[in-house]
């Protein structure tokens, strides 16, 4: 199923003429109506009328997230504010938040671009779409609302929080499709086994999941505790919201909007682009905003581009879930590591619960780390012998995937605080 | 069909289209809207092949017309009505069609297809009409009529037009863009160039936004038709008023 099968299956070369055509005329834009670009261009000499070629995007400067802080709240738009009929904010998962703003034309897209996203995880216009995003600056709520109404879904939008009444309006409104982080979906799931509700009561046959990292380990979980088909999407309000990209039901990687976004995958050392297939930070133009048009947007997202075609027939390219970020790598004892290794570590040990929460000391010059992990009850009540096991198991696993030593602390079910929005999994204490 | 990438052009010293990238697909009509002197005669004029291209790409069918003659590129599928309509005016209004036709008859020995004439006269019946009048004596509605009647007789696969509704009454143009928009339906393929923004993306599939020789806009018509810039712009509105 697709929802514009004519642009989502267009033909590589197409493509390509039409990214070209609206990047040329995106930063004929930026550089006219963008004081910060404009500037930006002019002290680096740069003439954009040479950009002649996707391949010349990489002699444009970057766009961080500094910049955007830098003109906070309106400096970055690029239309009058008496055009702008939405303001939203950045989630601020790090640091302070930015602030941008959507045309009439910018809603619509938004919208149709979600819907795409909503089609290709199976949701169609006959389902119930139960909307546990904050509906808030956050663009998650909003974004997901109107593409499911776009799409003509039936649309609840309940936002984020209290539990258990998502679940009773799950069960009442027979919802077919929920919409939240995928860590308030295993929360919702833990929930729903706890107040002794059979799953085989609900209606649900889809999630999608995003705003978060997550892995393919996640997804097992909460496909088997749900009992649904779950797809990720990604999105990020700098670039719009969600609906930049999204799974389809082979879920095997993320297909790009590219028709409205040029992604670039850099190595963020170097800031030279990585070969298609390699890993790095995640760079998005944006070709069809109005309001509030970015080049070249360092998103700090790591992942990778996956080259292979895909069995559903789309032609975007895919992109490999979201696997951390630049600014989440924790650098400890020299070493790179990342939230999402241990998670995937963990996973794999029978025992262990989804739950876990890295700390990071730093004990005299020394970085010092310890990993709660959540267990199953039985192994409290079971002897010393077996928790020991298991946590030189752990340590093990953990040693050889990280190659640093940590700690690792078993805890009961329930110790690790639970999020309704983004799941906070490292505490650094260390101060530098 | 027409495939433009990084197009550069101009008269002498003087730069008139900068970069400039666009397409159309067959069975669309895409227009191009812009001021006076934003370059939209002269985009035409360089594809037709009446001016060389300083730089860039210009394919027709995925062949590479930027150097081919002018009367090649009309023999290939893609003809102008070129602005002010330009008709033959002390000859017929059948002689004037009758060399629309001339670089598909001229190989044949000037064997005159009755069959496309009679088809255009059908779109036409005006100039069935006038058939034996001279052009110079049409109104200015009926010339335009008949320009376009003269790039149909070459079976052109894309008809370019250089702004038809120049110098007509309201009523004329409406008349003159929903005879377009009937080629549209019929299976041709138009790029329209306006400076009547409001009647060109009115008809139109999608278009391009030029000014002072580069696109800042493209998107399809409704976009466009939604987009403030191009209200306060080129569709004469003035939102500040109708806000208050």
């Amino acid at each position: 199923m697709y929802w514009e099968q004519e642009k989502e299956c267009m033909s590589r070369e197409d493509l390509e003429q039409l990214q070209l055509e609206r990047l040329e005329s995106t930063l004929n834009r930026v550089h006219m109506n963008v004081p910060f670009y404009r500037k930006k261009f002019d002290e680096m000499n740069i003439d954009t009328d040479a950009i002649r070629s996707l391949k010349d995007l990489k002699r444009l400067p970057f766009t961080t997230k500094d910049d955007l802080r830098d003109n906070y709240p309106y400096g970055m738009f690029a239309v009058p504010l008496r055009d702008v009929v939405r303001v939203h904010a950045s989630s601020g998962t790090t640091g302070m938040s930015t602030v941008v703003g959507y045309t009439k034309n910018d809603i619509k897209t938004w919208s149709n671009l979600v819907a795409r996203v909503l089609t290709a995880g199976g949701v169609t216009k006959d389902d119930v779409v139960q909307i546990a995003f904050g509906y808030s600056l956050f663009t998650g709520g909003f974004g997901l609302h109107y593409g499911a109404e776009r799409l003509g879904a039936s649309v609840i939008p309940i936002s984020s929080g209290n539990t258990s009444r998502q679940i009773k309006i799950m069960q009442d409104f027979k919802t077919t499709a929920l919409v939240c982080t995928p860590s308030y979906a295993l929360l919702i799931a833990d929930t729903i086994r706890e107040m002794g509700i059979s799953i085989n009561s609900l209606s649900l046959k889809y999630g999608l999941f995003g705003a978060e990292p997550w892995s393919e380990n996640m997804r097992k979980e909460i496909q088997d505790k749900l009992k649904i088909i779950a797809t990720d999407n990604y999105g990020l309000s700098e670039v719009m919201g969600p609906g930049v990209a999204g799974e389809c039901l082979e879920q095997n990687g993320l297909h790009i909007n590219e028709d409205h976004f040029i992604i670039e995958i850099i190595n963020p050392d170097t800031l030279e682009p990585v070969p298609d297939g390699d890993t790095g930070e995640l760079v998005i133009t944006t070709l069809s905003k109005e309001a509030f048009p970015v080049v070249r947007f360092r998103t700090r997202d790591l992942t990778r581009i996956i080259t292979e075609p895909c069995p559903c027939g789309r032609t975007m390219r895919k992109m490999q879930r979201v696997m951390g970020r630049t600014d989440d790598m924790l650098i400890i004892k020299g070493v790179n590591v990342f939230p999402s290794q241990i998670e995937s570590v963990l996973f794999e040990i029978e025992g262990t619960e989804p739950h876990y929460q890295i700390i990071v000391d730093r004990k005299g010059a020394m970085d010092d780390v310890t990993v709660l992990v959540e267990v199953e009850e039985s192994i409290f009540f079971d002897q010393m012998k077996k928790q020991r096991e298991l946590i030189e198991l752990i340590k093990k696993r953990l040693a050889s995937e990280l190659g640093i030593s940590v700690e690792i602390r078993l805890v009961e079910k329930k110790t690790i605080e639970r999020s309704e929005g983004k799941a906070k999994r490292v505490i650094d204490n260390r101060k530098f | 069909m027409l495939k433009i990438r990084n197009l550069e052009v101009g008269y002498g010293k003087l730069k008139v289209l900068r970069r400039i990238s666009l397409h159309v697909d067959p069975g669309e009509i895409v227009t191009i809207i812009g001021a006076n002197g934003a370059g939209k005669t002269t985009m035409l004029n360089t594809i037709s092949g009446l001016l060389r291209p300083w730089a860039g790409e210009i394919t027709f069918n995925k062949e590479d017309i930027s150097k081919a003659r002018a009367e090649q590129i009309v023999f290939m599928g893609c003809s102008l009505v070129p602005e002010g309509r330009q008709v033959f005016s002390t000859m017929t209004v059948h002689e004037n069609l009758l060399l629309g036709g001339y670089v598909h008859h001229a190989k044949k020995r000037r064997h005159i297809s009755e069959e496309e004439l009679e088809r255009i006269l059908g779109i036409f019946p005006i100039l069935k009409e006038r058939d034996k009048q001279l052009a110079g004596t049409l109104s200015g509605g009926e010339q335009q009529m008949l320009a376009i009647g003269r790039a149909l007789m070459a079976k052109p696969k894309l008809i370019m037009m250089d702004e038809p509704s120049m110098g007509l009454a309201p009523l004329i143009v409406k008349e003159i863009f929903n005879i377009i928009k009937q080629l549209r339906d019929e299976g041709n393929t138009v790029l329209l160039v306006e400076q009547n923004a409001k009647a060109a993306l009115g008809i139109a599939d999608r278009g391009y936004v030029l000014e002072t020789g580069r696109i800042i806009l493209q998107g399809t018509a409704d976009d466009l038709l939604s987009n403030r810039d191009v209200q306060r712009a080129y569709l004469g509105r003035d939102l500040d008023a109708e806000n208050r």
